[in-house]
């Protein structure tokens, strides 16, 4: 099983749904852009996209473009299906990706298109966008 | 007003433990109420005693146990906004409540039934949500998944093994052998965990809780009354519900800072709770720490101050938790990884088990026991029982 390529996760085990808070995100992902939500006011980054920064309560947002490089942060290879959609997609690598331009967040995401046994903590990885056949893009990490 | 000591447990009361889906054709209500009346009765009261609730999970329906059970007025009634993790809260809000005057026999229960969805599958259930979509596209399915993000940081930071994570299921397997409640009876052993199948890798099977059908109620009223009663009362010598928001809504977000991400999300509620109780880790005889999965046995060892960060595995690899030799028994029943799990309330059946001198596996001249309710999104909770 660790010989075999890391895939992405079944499309039919995510919905996407969208406020006005975290809808920038996605519509980035769209073209292809990655961005996190950053503080206008204090200038942290935050994830997932609240409608508050917790540092300094402000509400202004910016969205900077990022360079989709990232560094595993940790992982786990799930080679179980505990629900029938997943089957079809085994093995795939949720993740945790720190992204060195938006320090303090990590993205939830996956390792994808890698032998999973080359897979390491610290690993330096580079976003792989995912265009779904329902229209939404998501961002997944490769090598 | 601190409630420190101010409250007892004085009764318990449960169904068997049923592998998943094995509780039926009883309803969950059904479940329920035996465990109710079960906990009036070992604590020498009536039913009708009871007026107030307490719970830590949703489903429950107070009206309904009211009509059900024949109970005729109602002072509380409330439920802690947590899952697993509100078990012990639960406990501490009855203490609130009997404590303040506010009600003066209050029950809490806590059930599972996991007939329509599993619990392993527990996420799969939720309705999709805007904050929901950045942990859900990658598969995070069960809290399986996201415990094994935790679990591989805490390795490759610490150094812990997954040798570690087998002693922790094989001293709670040793452990539930012989319990008459306990569902998994045969012994487990270094090369059968190794062989098992990886769900969710670094977490293999064994590193995963039990899937349990019941339902657990204990009792709760005044120190004072409690003197009277049946029972050797069990003090509430302390009890907590809390965190801190560098762990906050962990779970998915997993956005924690580094040094909340390697723990169990539990050292701001364990400080608490010792200075409420005015004891240290040291002073504690036994603990039931929430166990559904493996490596959060240990962050929770690291949190309580029973051995410092990062050496939680080296702990239990000293054999330190088994009831056989052990400096500090924990899960003295086998645990949710091998005895049953209820959603916490096992933890605190079996810490009131150990003071009262009852236990299957009874520790020797306990004079303390800590128990505490899973490492989840806050509030996480713990309580410390004593004579």
């Amino acid at each position: 099983m660790t010989s075999d390529t890391a895939k992405v996760p079944a499309e039919e085990i995510f919905e996407l749904i969208t406020d006005q808070w975290t809808g920038p995100y996605w519509d980035a992902a769209r073209r292809h852009v990655l961005t996190v939500p950053k503080c206008a006011s204090c200038g942290k980054f935050r994830m997932p996209p609240t409608p508050f920064c917790p540092h300094c309560l402000s509400q202004e947002i910016e969205w900077p473009e990022l360079s989709g490089g990232g560094t595993i942060y940790s992982y786990t290879v799930v080679t179980r299906a505990i629900i029938p959609q997943m089957e079809t997609t085994l093995p795939y690598v949720p993740a945790l990706v720190e992204l060195p331009d938006a320090p303090g967040v990590r993205l939830v995401t996956n390792i994808v298109d890698v032998p999973v046994s080359e897979i390491k903590v610290g690993q330096a990885v580079k976003v792989r966008w995912h265009d779904r056949r329902d229209g939404v893009t998501v961002p997944c990490f490769t090598f | 007003m601190s409630i420190a000591r101010k409250t007892a447990l004085v009764g318990v009361g449960s169904t068997p433990y049923y592998k998943r889906g094995k509780s039926l054709p009883q309803t969950m209500n059904e479940l329920v109420c035996k465990a109710i009346l079960a906990a009036v009765d070992d604590a020498g009261l009536l039913v009708g005693d009871i007026d107030g609730f307490a719970y830590y999970s949703g489903g429950f329906d107070t009206p309904y146990l009211m009509e059900t059970l024949g109970i005729p007025e109602l002072r509380f009634s409330a439920t802690v906004t947590a899952t697993g993790g509100g078990s012990a809260g639960a406990v501490q809000m009855a203490a609130m409540a009997v404590a303040s005057g506010v009600a003066k026999t209050v029950v809490v229960v806590g059930g599972n039934q996991q007939a329509a969805l599993r619990f392993g599958a527990f996420t799969s259930g939720y309705a999709p949500s805007a904050e929901g979509a950045f942990f859900a596209a990658s598969g995070l399915v069960g809290p399986g998944h996201m415990f094994a993000l935790l679990a591989r940081r805490h390795m490759h930071v610490y150094g812990t093994k997954r040798e570690h994570f087998a002693e922790i299921a094989m001293a709670m397997r040793a452990h539930a052998i012989g319990n008459p409640n306990a569902v998994m009876q045969k012994p487990l052993t270094l090369d059968d965990y190794f062989a098992a199948p990886l769900i969710a890798d670094p977490l293999c099977l064994y590193d995963f809780c039990l899937e349990t059908d019941g339902a657990i109620a204990v009792v709760v009223t005044s120190a004072a009354r409690a003197r009277d009663l049946k029972q050797v009362p069990v003090v509430i010598h302390a009890a907590m519900q809390g965190g801190e928001r560098g762990w906050g809504r962990s779970l998915y977000w997993m956005n924690m800072p580094e040094e909340h991400f390697l723990t169990s999300g539990h050292r701001f509620v364990a400080r608490e709770l010792y200075r409420m109780a005015g004891l240290t880790p040291a002073d504690i005889d036994t603990a039931q720490l929430y166990d559904h999965f493996t490596p959060m046995v240990i962050a929770q060892l690291e949190d309580y101050g029973f051995c410092r960060p990062g050496e939680g595995g080296e702990y239990v690899a000293s054999g330190a938790i088994r009831y056989e030799g052990g400096s500090l028994p924990v899960n003295t029943d086998g645990g949710q990884l091998s005895c049953g799990y209820i959603w916490g309330m096992t933890h605190i059946r079996e810490a009131m088990e150990q003071i009262r001198g009852t236990a299957f596996r009874q520790v020797q001249n306990v004079n303390f026991a800590l128990a505490t309710g899973g490492p989840s999104n806050l509030p996480l909770s713990a309580v410390i029982l004593g004579k």
